[in-house]
C-alpha cells in the first residue's frame, strides 16, 4: 500500500515515518505539514491511504475528508479522544490514533485498513463480474458510550431494531447501538445474514427451528415478514 | 510530583537509540518555538491561538510521558477556547519541568 502523512506537527510526522518503516508493504510516497498541499497532490495521484491529523490550523481533518471526492482509505491520528463518533460519520475513515501513537496499535490500524481495501476489491470484483458480492469481514465495530467494540459476526444470533436503537444478540450478551438496521447490515456477510422482518437480521446458521411465521434463535422467537419469506426459504438448504 | 521521562518514547523507538536521539532532537527543536506562540497569543490576549498551541504541546507532554500533566494540558486547551486562562500558572509549570528535562539531551 502507498500512504501520505499530513500533519502539521514535524514530531508526528516522524514517528509515522518511523512505524511505517516497520511495515513491509507500506510506503510513504509523501509527507504534508499543511492540508492545502496534500489536496494538490491527491489531485494527481492516486493513493491507497492517508494518516491524517484532525487538528490543523486553517482546516481540520474532517473539513479536508469533505474536500475529496472519492477519499482513499483514512486513518486519523490525534491527540484528543473524544472525537470518534464524529469519525463514524466517514465510510472512508478506518481507525483512529491516539497519540503518542506506538507501534502495535500502529500495526493494528494498518492491518485494519488493508482489510477493508481487501474488502472493498473483492466486492468491486464481484459487481464487475455481476455476481452477488459474499465478501465482508468476521467483524465489525460498533461504539458504545464512545467505545469502539469489537463484535465478531460469527457470534451474532439476532440483531433487532427498536426505536432509535438496534440490539445485537451474541451468544455472549447483548448490545445496544445507536443506528439503524440499514446501516448495519453492510457489514455483515450476506451469505450468512438476513433481514426476515423490518426489526431483525438473522444469522441463519442460528436458526434452531421455522414454524409458521416465525424462526427460534436460541430462546429468541423472531418474527417473519411475509415478504421475505421465499428468500428465507430459498436460502435454507431444504431436503 | 510528576516528572518527565523517555519511557514512551523510547516505546516509540523500539530499541533504535539513533531513532530515539532523532525523536529527541526533533522535540527539542520544535517545543521552544510552540511555547514562543504559546506566550505570544497569551500575552495578546489571544486564546483561541493558545489553545491550539497548547494541543500541540499536549503530543510533547505526552511522548514525556506525563500523564497528568497531559490532563492538565487537556483542561487548559478546553478552558482557553472559552477565554479562560486560570490554569496558566498550572501549565508554565508542566512547560519548565519539560525544559529542564530536555536540557539534558
Amino acid at each position: 500500500m502507498n500512504c501520505i502523512i499530513i500533519d502539521d506537527e514535524l514530531t508526528s510526522r516522524i514517528i509515522l515515518n518511523q512505524h511505517c518503516s516497520g511495515v513491509s508493504d507500506l510506503d510513504v510516497i509523501e509527507e504534508f505539514s499543511n492540508a492545502i498541499q496534500a489536496m494538490k497532490f491527491l489531485n494527481a495521484n492516486e493513493i491507497d491511504l492517508i494518516f491524517l491529523d484532525i487538528h490543523m490550523p486553517d482546516f481540520s481533518g474532517f473539513d479536508f475528508i469533505q474536500t475529496l471526492k472519492n477519499p482513499p482509505k483514512v486513518i486519523l491520528t490525534t491527540s484528543d479522544k473524544g472525537l470518534a463518533l464524529d469519525a463514524f460519520e466517514y465510510d472512508c475513515i478506518v481507525d483512529y490514533l491516539v497519540k503518542p501513537i506506538l507501534f502495535p496499535r500502529f500495526e493494528k490500524a494498518v492491518e485494519k485498513a488493508r482489510s477493508f481495501s481487501q474488502r472493498d476489491n473483492s466486492k468491486a470484483e464481484a459487481n464487475n463480474s455481476g455476481s452477488k458480492s459474499t465478501v465482508t469481514t468476521n467483524e465489525f465495530y460498533v461504539n458504545i458510550d464512545r467505545t469502539l467494540i469489537k463484535i465478531d459476526t460469527d457470534t451474532v444470533n439476532v440483531i433487532e431494531a427498536k426505536g432509535d436503537y438496534i440490539f445485537i444478540k451474541t451468544t455472549a450478551k447483548e448490545y445496544k447501538v445507536h443506528t439503524t438496521l440499514k446501516k448495519i447490515v453492510d457489514k455483515l456477510p450476506p451469505n450468512v445474514f438476513l433481514q426476515v422482518h423490518r426489526s431483525y437480521i438473522i444469522n441463519l446458521s442460528r436458526i434452531v427451528d421455522i414454524e409458521d411465521n416465525s424462526i427460534l434463535i436460541d430462546k429468541d422467537v423472531i418474527p417473519i415478514s411475509r415478504s421475505k419469506r421465499p428468500e428465507l426459504m430459498r436460502r435454507l438448504n431444504l431436503v | 510530583m510528576e516528572q518527565p521521562n523517555l519511557s514512551n518514547i523510547q516505546s516509540i523507538a523500539r530499541g533504535s537509540k539513533d531513532f530515539e536521539l532523532k525523536l529527541l532532537n526533533v522535540v527539542k527543536e520544535e517545543l521552544p518555538t510552540e511555547i514562543d506562540a504559546f506566550e505570544k497569543y497569551i500575552k495578546e490576549g489571544v486564546y483561541d491561538k493558545a489553545s491550539e498551541m497548547v494541543h500541540k504541546i499536549k503530543h510533547k507532554i505526552s511522548l514525556l510521558s506525563m500523564e497528568q500533566s497531559y490532563y492538565t494540558a487537556e483542561e487548559f486547551e478546553n478552558e482557553l477556547r472559552n477565554n479562560n486562562p486560570n490554569l496558566l500558572m498550572d501549565f508554565e509549570e508542566i512547560l519548565k519541568k519539560m525544559r529542564i528535562f530536555l536540557q539534558r539531551y
